[in-house]
């Protein structure tokens, strides 16, 4: 089973110490209890001040010294991000658009692809089925920057360069070894009994596949393709090499564009980071049950 | 197999057949803007590659990069995770919001602390001002930036090791910790002898992938300081990308990035055994 979060972790470690110590452990909860709240406070300022800044005028944006409380609230910058300044749709719009069909295309490529995939190396008995799978997952480490240089001179050849079907493809190949492992634990956990009695009724081994395990799987498989269009959508590396035209570019290139010129608009900065940003907070915490898995690219299960 | 093939050949075509060009190119001088005239060289590539003191830096850099942030998001995850473990309220919400820079994309964590790091109007420097404390220039000074690096760095990660902690925290049973107070065991003695243990291995775990990630790191450095001031901070996926995409070395770019993923391999696969022997054991 994966962890939820609400269980990851241990039953209360109660002090059962007698009642002498009392209050020693009374300090130490306070402090505890303190340094855990500066922590938090430390690891989330940085959201809100984007958060802040991306509904702050320009003029407190920046503001010396900031400006924390007392600043005047402004939407104009989320409007920035989807309306141009000709009154149409913005570039950034166009981008999130390319994300969106991006992210999801390669998803559904790597899902259909790593699905069966998954299915087979947990029902049957194949030649060095281990090697195989580590061979898979060791293909998910390779250095971004290294594997774009022959994969640029490639789609150079197969005219794939600066087109969203060449972005679809790479990011299918970087998410169908996580898929293949997340989704190998998911089925190990469906019993293959389920399937042999449906054979015995008659089934061929796809259909009782099909009609019986696959319904099993439907939850799990969400899980895996929710990871899947969250990495594809954080992506920038190949995005950043392998597109260039604006009318291909995908959110996270886009984004980085904006802090190239003298000037920096932070404000749009913050608000289309936080339109990018919100996408995947809320599917992130759809899938926290899964996270442990999800994160090690599903070499982390218990 | 009818069911793994097109995984596989999407794999191939996607994967490895890109680093057996890779790995062809490396032993010529191929140039990717230049339309004649390749020829082999050898092992040349790999000689200048070995031997040049400029890629001595860049390890250098990127060995201190990974072992300072592994180091500082490990002591700190468990930390937290330790913290977060000992409490009995709340701890769903609390994990909830510390996972939260661990699911944003780098380019946005990278940009928002470009912004907050600003030696001019960022709020990092405002609040050392009204603390008394000078302007930092943490982006742009030597001695500072790559360890603006390190911290941004190890705020997006810190979580990962926290959730992994917390998860091997879990496993502890209950009754080990029983036993302990029955023998009126110390804290330190149930830390050192019963919670770290049960934690050290899967610990050791986000460790390792922690390290292969950053050691592939690039997006980072690419928002943050583009490798400068100097070179102070271009770690070596930064200076494959400048002999590659700014040089136009094709050639060495491709024995260089072949080097990089012997290393990679050798980490992935020190990781991929350990955890298979943590599997079976």
């Amino acid at each position: 089973m994966a962890i939820a979060i609400d269980e990851a972790v241990p039953g209360p470690v109660t002090d059962d110490a007698p009642s002498t110590r009392r209050r020693g452990g009374g300090a130490r909860r306070v402090i505890e209890v303190v340094l855990l709240v500066v922590l938090a406070v430390a690891m989330l300022f940085p959201v809100l001040w984007m958060l802040e800044t991306s509904i702050k005028e320009n003029r407190d944006v920046y503001a010396v010294p900031a400006k924390f409380f007392n600043f005047d609230f402004t939407l104009d910058h989320f409007k920035d991000v989807f309306v141009g300044a000709d009154g149409g749709r913005s570039d950034l719009s166009v981008s999130f658009l390319n994300s969106v069909i991006v992210a999801g295309a390669s998803t559904v490529l790597a899902t259909v692809l790593g699905v069966p995939a998954a299915w087979a190396y947990s029902r049957f008995t194949l030649k060095a089925k281990k090697d195989q799978l580590f061979f898979i997952l060791s293909t998910r480490f390779m250095p971004p920057v290294v594997v774009v240089i022959p994969i640029f001179l490639m789609y150079r050849e197969l005219g794939l360069i600066d087109s969203k079907l060449g972005l679809i493809l790479i990011y299918a190949a970087f998410n169908v070894p996580f898929t293949i492992w997340m989704m190998k634990g998911f089925v190990d956990e469906v019993p293959s009994e389920y399937e042999d009695a449906a054979m015995l009724d008659g089934y061929t081994r796809l259909q009782a596949f099909w009609k019986f395990t696959l319904p099993l799987l439907v939850p799990g498989i969400a899980a895996t393709a929710v990871f899947a269009l969250i990495f594809s959508w954080n992506e920038f590396v190949f995005a950043i090499f392998l597109t260039s035209s604006q009318e291909v570019r995908t959110a996270p290139p886009a984004i980085a564009g904006l802090i190239g010129g003298t000037t920096v608009d932070w404000g749009l900065v913050a608000a289309s980071a936080v339109v990018f940003a919100i996408p995947v907070l809320v599917f992130a915490f759809l899938v926290r049950k899964h996270l442990v898995a999800g994160v090690t690219l599903g070499a982390v299960r218990r | 197999m009818a069911f793994i093939s097109p995984a596989l050949l999407l794999l191939l075509g996607m994967s490895v057949f890109p680093l057996l060009w890779a790995l062809y190119l490396s032993f010529t001088d191929y140039s990717a803007t230049r339309a004649t005239g390749t020829d082999f060289v050898g092992f040349d590539n790999y000689t200048t590659i070995l031997t040049s003191s400029e890629v001595h830096t860049r390890a250098l850099t990127t060995l201190v990069y990974v072992v300072g942030a592994v180091l500082l998001q490990t002591v700190l995850g468990f930390s937290i995770a330790y913290l977060i473990s000992r409490r009995t309220r709340g701890r769903g919400a609390l994990t909830t919001l510390f996972l939260v820079p661990m699911m944003l994309s780098p380019v946005v964590v990278g940009l928002f602390w470009k912004f907050m790091l600003d030696a001019q109007f960022g709020v990092i420097n405002s609040m050392l001002g009204s603390l008394g404390f000078g302007q930092v220039e943490w982006l742009t000074r030597q001695r500072t930036a790559l360890f603006s690096l390190i911290v941004v760095d190890t705020w997006q990660w810190t979580p990962f090791i926290m959730l992994i902690a917390l998860a091997g925290l879990t496993a502890v049973p209950a009754y080990l910790y029983e036993a302990a107070s029955i023998d009126r065991a110390s804290e330190w003695f149930r830390f050192r002898h019963i919670t770290l243990p049960m934690v050290w291995p899967l610990l050791l775990i986000a460790v390792m992938f922690r390290a292969i990630e950053a050691f592939r790191l690039f997006d980072l450095v690419y928002i943050l300081t583009s490798g400068g001031p100097g070179v102070s901070t271009e770690t070596l996926s930064f200076h494959v990308y400048k002999v590659a995409f700014l040089g136009f070395n094709t050639g060495t770019a491709s024995a260089y990035g072949i080097l990089m993923v012997l290393v990679v391999i050798v980490l992935a696969q020190l990781y991929l055994r350990y955890l298979n022997k943590l599997k079976e054991g």
